[in-house]
């Protein structure tokens, strides 16, 4: 589990962050949702480190991330995995070189215990079989699945998503949501998820947290958002008028 | 202004600090040094070598020229070519060279490596991300640039031969007489001396420009320009400093 508390952040006289409180469960996925500019990227960035907060503390269940060093951070990062919105694999590397970059980095295991992890993961994420292409050789999509198998190779505890659906097609994203969240599900670690991907928050939002200009303003599971009558929620998700046609028609068969 | 250049240069020094640590993985940092000194080694020798074929060429038919008529013998030429070359022009010319091409690569290669969040994926693994990505580059161009300064200094001097026997200039005989005249070992280390500091300005320049850059392709774009410029400057004031006190 992971426990924000107090958030704020400011980058010189703008306050991004204004104290902001969220749990993230574990065998969860914990979605953060909101428009461009709510905060999203700021504070899943303070929840890996990659920034600190002005105030406030993230706890790593009884451990308080913010106030650890640069040293003792790194215990905690490796049991970190990330996937990036541009999947950030390393472009000289193939796929398999690119999975097997932790495993390289951080782990003492034999060359062929390395491949049998790799041939593994690549397997979980639907792969096998194009380990020595390279990432400009492969799709988007493949990309965030590559992206994917390389965050879970060393079997994290946490799991964070920066926009994992951006750029990607509905089906595709649909594919890349089930396979985060039965990840999630079957190695019951704690994933959160920043997205403004209305289909994820319908799909696999376990518990969602909504950012408004920098504050929390609602939270959820993808089971309230039909009904909440929470109007930032509401404005955000149904934003279309098509998407309120189809809202009312829901409730109307729930009713 | 002045506060703005002392922010980098702590920036600068600071980057540098936290280079050195121990390695997560000593063959991943071995691996990576490897494939640097190829990068900067292999993929330069054959710019290197022509730069250096035609200044000695331009050096030896410009001092003949200056000496025509004189009472200055013509094995002097030989003599000037091995010196210039040896003290000045192999470490200094070939060290501006490769921050041009070099310099500006690696502070791309980082840039681009930051702008498509690579540095951060590097940084959540718990990568310490300066020491690998830029202790590897440094210590490759530490063994490799003097290596090419070395080759540079050959090429150019049988560059000035070929110059002068082909021009008619200088007789064979005379120039190697030239070359083996008046020899200091002394001007060998100063060459190596600078080419160890040239090797290492230009690539910690280049790797800081491209550590720290922000935006988009613009920026990285002119961060490149600002690491072959920044390290140009700073060679040729260091070559300045070390003639002062080498000399």
């Amino acid at each position: 589990m992971i426990r924000a508390e107090n958030i704020y952040k400011s980058f010189g006289e703008q306050e991004v962050l204004k104290g902001i409180s969220a749990v993230f469960e574990e065998g969860k996925t914990n979605l953060l949702i909101g428009r461009s500019g709510a905060g999203k990227t700021v504070m899943l960035k303070i929840l890996v480190g990659l920034l600190d907060p002005t105030k406030g503390s993230v706890w790593y269940g009884d451990i308080d991330f913010c106030s650890l060093n640069k040293k003792e951070r790194k215990a905690i990062r490796q049991d970190i995995g990330m996937l990036f919105q541009g999947s950030a694999l390393f472009d000289s590397m193939t796929v398999e070189e690119n999975v097997r970059f932790p495993l390289d980095m951080f782990t003492k295991l034999t060359k062929a215990e390395k491949a049998k992890k790799v041939d593994k993961c690549l397997e979980r994420v639907d792969l096998t079989g194009n380990n020595d292409k390279y990432p400009g050789e492969v799709s988007g999509g493949m990309q965030k699945r590559v992206g994917i198998a390389r965050s879970i190779v060393l079997d994290p505890k946490y799991l964070f998503c920066d926009e994992p659906n951006s750029g990607l097609d509905p089906k595709t994203s649909m594919v890349i949501d089930e396979l985060i969240h039965n990840i999630t599900v079957d190695n019951n670690i704690t994933t959160i998820i920043n997205t403004h991907d209305m289909n994820s928050v319908m799909e696999i939002g376990d518990h969602i947290n909504l950012l408004h200009l920098g504050e929390l303003a609602w939270v959820g599971t993808k089971d309230d958002v039909l009904e909440s009558e929470d109007e930032i929620l509401q404005d955000f998700i149904f934003a279309s008028p098509f998407l309120q046609r189809l809202r009312k028609g829901a409730l109307q068969n729930v009713g | 202004m002045i506060t703005g250049l002392l922010h980098g240069f702590g920036r600068y020094l600071k980057l540098m600090g936290s280079m050195f640590s121990r390695p997560e993985r000593f063959s991943m940092y071995w691996k990576e040094t490897l494939r640097q000194m190829n990068d900067i080694g292999v993929g330069s020798v054959v710019i290197i070598g022509l730069i250096a074929l035609f200044i000695g060429a331009v050096t030896a038919v410009q001092f003949a020229y200056q000496l025509q008529g004189g009472f200055i013998p013509a094995y002097y030429i030989g003599y000037i070519v091995r010196d210039s070359t040896i003290i000045e022009l192999a470490p200094t010319i070939s060290c501006l060279v490769l921050a041009g091409k070099v310099g500006s690569n690696i502070a791309a290669e980082i840039g681009g490596m930051r702008q498509k969040e690579q540095i951060d994926a590097l940084e959540i693994m718990g990568v310490n991300t300066a020491a690998y990505l830029i202790l590897p580059k440094i210590i490759a161009a530490l063994f490799v640039v003097p290596l090419l300064v070395i080759i540079g200094a050959g090429v150019s001097i049988v560059g000035g031969f070929l110059a002068s026997i082909s021009t008619g200039m200088v007789s064979a005989p005379d120039y190697i007489l030239g070359l083996h005249s008046f020899f200091e070992p002394y001007f060998v280390f100063m060459m190596m001396v600078k080419s160890v500091v040239f090797a290492f300005i230009l690539t910690s320049v280049s790797c800081y420009k491209g550590f720290y850059v922000e935006g988009g392709s613009i920026e990285l774009g002119r961060a490149s320009t600002q690491a072959v410029v920044y390290s140009n400057i700073l060679i040729l004031l260091a070559d300045y400093i070390i003639a002062l006190i080498l000399t």
